[in-house]
């Protein structure tokens, strides 16, 4: 990924830090955000739009939480050699199920996210990269999530 | 825990979900733009969200910051063989540290892996994702018997959350 050629100014940095939750529910919400920003709602509104396009935002709206939508998703690893590390990311990528894939430094070097509707079809798509891959796939389904307050300070 | 089953969300409140999944509209009424969209009332949009926020199938509402393109460039996944009788109430506290983003408590896998807490951290280099286990490693204590830092060197995949209608 490309570093930024966008170059934050201070006004940009106040709204991130301020406006990664409690975005109002109203009817004219960036008018009351702005507000508290000391701006006006079409200055906020052209900052986000402007920050989005220069990708220091990956989205603006709702987030949601998975586990509550009814459905699954499992983390897992897998150890794969060197020289065949291509082929299978190839391959877990092109299931629909595979959320995110990362490489990270470790012996288990690959790490991927499955989400399906159910947690059986979530182990139906582990069996078939299982059986096709050759390789041992490690589960880590999450026991229980911790909470974690909103951050990311610029 | 944020996982215990609560109020499921409806055909409509799917919708919904599905036609923000890209984002608010980035207008002056965004939710009456929505309802509009969906052939909704406004304030049935608006009492939806509301709602969906109070019993967490919305975390926030907000920007996400891209961390990568803002020089957050060192992402370590933090992993933790921490004691299972203080794992929760610990848990609790490194989700509190201002430097996680993620944190959460996931089974072993034998001795090949014997850590139960993954704690997601990043920084603009190395050094500073190093600080910041230092800071998981204080908080945790006697408690924690091992501990590694995985970092990611590609994203090899990544796709937003996908909702079947």
């Amino acid at each position: 990924m490309a570093p930024l050629d966008y170059v934050l100014d201070e006004t940009d940095r106040r709204i991130v830090n301020a406006l990664q939750g409690g975005f109002p529910v109203c009817a004219r919400p960036f008018e009351v955000a702005a507000g508290a920003l000391g701006l006006t709602e079409s200055e906020l509104i052209l900052r986000i739009e402007r920050l989005l396009a220069a990708r220091a935002l990956t989205r603006f709206g709702p987030l949601y939480n998975a586990d509550r939508m009814g459905g699954a998703n499992v983390l897992a690893a897998m150890s794969v050699p060197e020289h065949d590390f291509d082929r299978v990311a190839a391959f877990v990528n092109a299931q629909p199920e595979i959320a995110h894939n990362y490489r990270r430094e470790h012996d288990l070097n690959m790490w991927f996210v499955a989400a399906a509707e159910t947690p059986e079809k979530v182990e139906s798509t582990f069996q078939y990269l299982e059986s096709i891959s050759g390789y041992h796939i490690f589960r880590f389904p999450k026991q229980r999530e911790f909470f974690v307050e909103l951050k990311l300070t610029l | 825990m944020t996982t215990d089953a609560g109020y499921p969300p409806d055909a409509t409140d799917r919708r919904l979900i599905q036609a923000t999944q890209a984002g608010l509209p980035l207008t002056p009424r965004p939710y009456h733009q929505l309802a509009e969209q969906l052939g909704l009332d406004p304030d049935d949009v608006m009492a939806r969200l509301k709602r969906m926020l109070a019993v967490g199938i919305v975390r926030r509402i907000g920007v996400v910051p891209n961390h990568y393109a803002l020089g957050f460039v060192a992402n370590g996944m933090t992993v933790w063989d921490v004691d299972d009788a203080e794992v929760d109430r610990l848990g609790e506290l490194v989700g509190r540290l201002p430097c996680v983003s993620h944190c959460y408590r996931r089974p072993r896998a034998g001795s090949r892996w014997p850590y139960n807490l993954f704690a997601m951290v990043h920084g603009h280099d190395r050094g500073e994702v190093l600080g910041y286990a230092a800071e998981i490693s204080q908080t945790l204590g006697q408690a924690c018997r091992a501990h590694d830092i995985l970092y990611s060197s590609r994203i090899l995949k990544k796709t937003g959350l996908r909702i079947g209608d």
